[in-house]
C-alpha cells in the first residue's frame, strides 16, 4: 500500500501523541501528587519501563517492515528511536540527580562494582552515537554503510538493557522475562532473515553442490 | 355530637413507669458488663468468624523504648507501600489483594523445644503481657527506602518466657500463613512458600523485638500483617516477618526465606548496616519516605547502643 507524504504525516503525529503520553501521565500523576509513597522510584521505573518499550519497538520496525512490505515503516524508525534516547536521557538524569545528587565519586563506583547499573549505564552511553548520527546529514556524511554497522549498537543496546532490568529485581522476574523474550524473538528474525539472505544469495556455487 | 373513637392503645397496654424505668436501668447495667467484657479482651471483640478486623482502635500505653524525635510516616504511605510478596511484588499489590485474608479465627502454633507447646489464639498470647505498648520505630528496608512506624505489640520476651522454652532452644523460626487460595502471590514460586523467617535466641528475647498487633493506635491492616507479626527494628525489613502462624523453638539456626532464595545477597542476620552493601546496591543511604534527599543509613538502623552488644566479636560482614 502506497503512504501519501500526508498519511506518514498523520501516523508520526499519532506516534509523538502515543510516546509523549507516559511523560504526561508522570507529570500529571506528579502535579496531583499521585505517584505513591516512593515518588522518585516510580519516575525510575516509569522512565526505565518506556525506554525499553521504545527500544524493542525501534527493533521490531526493520522485521515489521520486512515480513508485511510495508516499506514505509522504515520512516517511523528514527523517530521510536529518539524516543528511546529521550526516556533513557530521563532515566539517567532521575538516576544521577535524584538517586546520587550528582555525587560523581560514588556514581562512578556505582557504574565500576554494581553488574546491573553497569548494564543499565552501557545500555544508555550505546544510545548517543546513535541519536547524535539520526540526522539525513550524519548519513550522508558517514555513508550508508558506514552509519549502518554504528547502528547495530542498538542491538548490545538492547541487551544491556533487558540485562539491566534483569538484575535489578530482587525475585520476581516475570516482568524482564517478558523483554528478553521480545528482545530474543526480535533479534532472532534477523538471524533468520541473515541465514535465509545467505543461503538464496545468487553467486558462486557453494562446495556441498559441486561436490 | 363528636363520637369519641376508642384509644387505639388500652391502659392497661401501657407499661407502668416503674418497669419502664427498670428497663432503662437494665439497659445501663447491660452497657457497663459489656464495657467490661470488651476491657477483659484486648482485641476489638465485635469482629465475627471470617472477618479481617483491620482499623479497629486499641487500648495501648506508650513506651520508653520508642525512638524519640522522628517525624511519623504517614498512615496512607505505610499502608499502601508495601513488600508482602504473598500478595503480589508490586508495592501496591498487598493493598489491593490483602483485605480479603480472612484473620479471624487466627491461631498460632508455638511448638519445638518448648514446655507449653500447643495452639494459642491471638488472644491468648497477647495476654501474655500486662498490656499492649506503642512502639515507635525506624524500619529500613533492604531497598534503601525507610519509614518511621508507631507499632503496637508486646515483647517476644514476654511470651517466650511465658511458653517456657527449653535448654535446648537457641534458635526462634517463624512461619507466615501458606494459603495460596487466599494468599495469591503464593500460586507463583518466587519465593519458596511459606515465607520462614528466624532469630537467635538471644536477638528474640531483646526488650526492642516485638510482636505487632496494630499501628497508629488501631489493629493491623491485612498488607501489612494482620493480625500478628515481628517487628525488629535495627535489621532489614523482610526479617519482621508478617501474618505467623508458627512459631518453633529449634535448636540449629533455622533457613530463612531471602536466605533461601540468593544466599549471597542475604545473610541470616541481615543487621542494618551501612557499612555492608547488598551487591547489587548501596546500603549507606536511604530514602525516608515522604522526603526528598537521601540520609544516611545509621549502624543497626540507629539501635547500636542497645543491640550492638549481641554482636561483640562477630565479624558483621561475614556474618551479614
Amino acid at each position: 500500500m502506497p503512504m501519501t507524504r500526508k498519511t506518514i504525516a498523520v501516523v508520526k503525529s499519532i506516534i509523538w501523541v502515543a510516546c509523549l503520553a507516559p511523560l504526561f501521565r508522570l507529570v500529571w500523576k506528579g502535579l496531583a501528587g499521585r505517584l505513591g509513597a516512593n515518588p522518585i522510584e516510580f519516575i525510575t521505573l516509569s522512565t526505565g519501563t518506556w525506554t525499553l518499550v521504545c527500544l524493542l519497538t525501534t527493533l521490531a520496525i526493520t522485521p515489521l517492515r520486512r515480513l508485511t512490505g510495508q516499506s514505509w515503516l522504515i520512516r517511523l524508525r528514527r523517530l521510536v528511536g529518539l524516543f528511546a534516547f529521550f526516556y533513557g536521557t530521563l532515566h539517567f538524569i532521575t538516576y544521577i540527580w535524584l538517586d546520587k545528587f550528582f555525587d560523581v565519586p560514588d556514581m562512578i563506583k556505582d557504574v565500576m562494582k554494581r553488574p546491573f547499573i553497569t548494564a543499565g549505564f552501557l545500555a544508555f552511553l550505546l544510545l548517543i552515537p546513535l541519536a547524535a548520527t539520526s540526522t539525513a546529514g550524519a548519513i550522508r556524511w558517514m555513508g550508508g554503510r558506514k552509519w549502518q554497522l554504528l547502528h547495530r549498537l542498538i542491538y548490545i543496546s538492547g541487551v544491556s538493557a533487558v540485562v539491566h532490568f534483569w538484575w535489578k529485581v530482587k525475585a520476581d522476574v516475570r516482568e524482564p522475562a517478558i523483554y528478553a523474550a521480545v528482545l530474543a524473538v526480535l533479534l532472532g528474525i534477523r538471524l533468520v532473515f541473515r541465514i535465509h539472505a545467505k543461503l538464496s544469495r545468487p553467486g558462486p556455487p557453494a562446495n556441498r553442490r559441486r561436490a | 355530637m363528636l363520637i369519641k373513637k376508642p384509644a387505639d392503645i388500652r391502659s392497661s397496654e401501657i407499661t407502668p413507669r416503674e418497669t419502664y424505668l427498670n428497663r432503662r436501668k437494665f439497659m445501663k447495667d447491660a452497657a457497663v458488663a459489656g464495657a467490661a467484657l470488651a476491657a477483659s479482651s484486648i482485641l476489638p471483640a465485635e469482629a465475627a468468624t471470617g472477618d479481617s478486623p483491620a482499623g479497629r482502635q486499641l487500648q495501648f500505653r506508650k513506651s520508653d523504648l520508642s525512638t524519640q524525635g522522628e517525624e511519623l510516616t504517614p498512615l496512607k504511605d505505610i499502608t499502601t507501600y508495601n513488600n508482602f510478596y504473598e500478595f503480589g511484588t508490586d508495592k501496591d499489590e498487598p493493598a489491593k489483594n490483602a483485605h480479603t485474608l480472612p484473620t479471624i479465627p487466627w491461631t498460632v502454633a508455638i511448638e519445638g523445644e518448648v514446655k507449653k507447646e500447643r495452639l494459642y489464639d491471638v488472644e491468648s498470647i497477647l495476654k501474655m503481657h500486662p498490656s499492649l505498648e506503642e512502639r515507635i520505630y525506624r524500619l529500613r528496608c533492604v531497598e534503601a527506602w525507610s519509614m518511621v512506624i508507631p507499632w503496637v505489640g508486646i515483647p517476644l520476651a514476654s511470651v517466650i518466657k511465658a511458653v517456657e522454652p527449653t535448654s535446648k532452644a537457641k534458635y526462634v523460626a517463624f512461619q507466615t500463613l501458606h494459603d495460596p487460595q487466599q494468599m495469591p502471590g503464593q500460586r507463583r514460586a518466587v519465593l519458596r512458600w511459606p515465607y520462614v523467617e528466624g532469630l537467635r535466641m538471644d536477638e528474640a528475647m531483646h526488650p526492642l523485638t516485638i510482636l505487632a498487633v496494630g499501628l497508629y493506635g488501631e489493629t493491623l491492616m491485612n498488607q501489612n500483617g494482620a493480625p500478628i507479626r515481628l517487628v525488629i527494628p535495627w535489621k532489614y525489613g523482610y526479617k519482621s516477618i508478617k501474618s505467623i502462624v508458627r512459631i518453633r523453638f529449634v535448636e540449629k539456626q533455622p533457613p530463612t526465606s531471602w536466605n533461601i532464595a540468593a544466599p549471597d545477597e542475604y545473610g541470616f542476620y541481615s543487621n542494618v548496616n551501612p557499612e555492608v552493601d547488598h551487591p547489587r546496591w548501596s546500603q549507606a543511604r536511604e530514602r525516608r519516605i515522604g522526603e526528598f534527599l537521601k540520609r544516611k543509613t545509621l549502624l543497626f538502623n540507629g539501635y547500636a547502643d542497645q543491640v550492638a552488644r549481641l554482636y561483640t566479636g562477630m565479624d558483621l560482614r561475614k556474618y551479614s
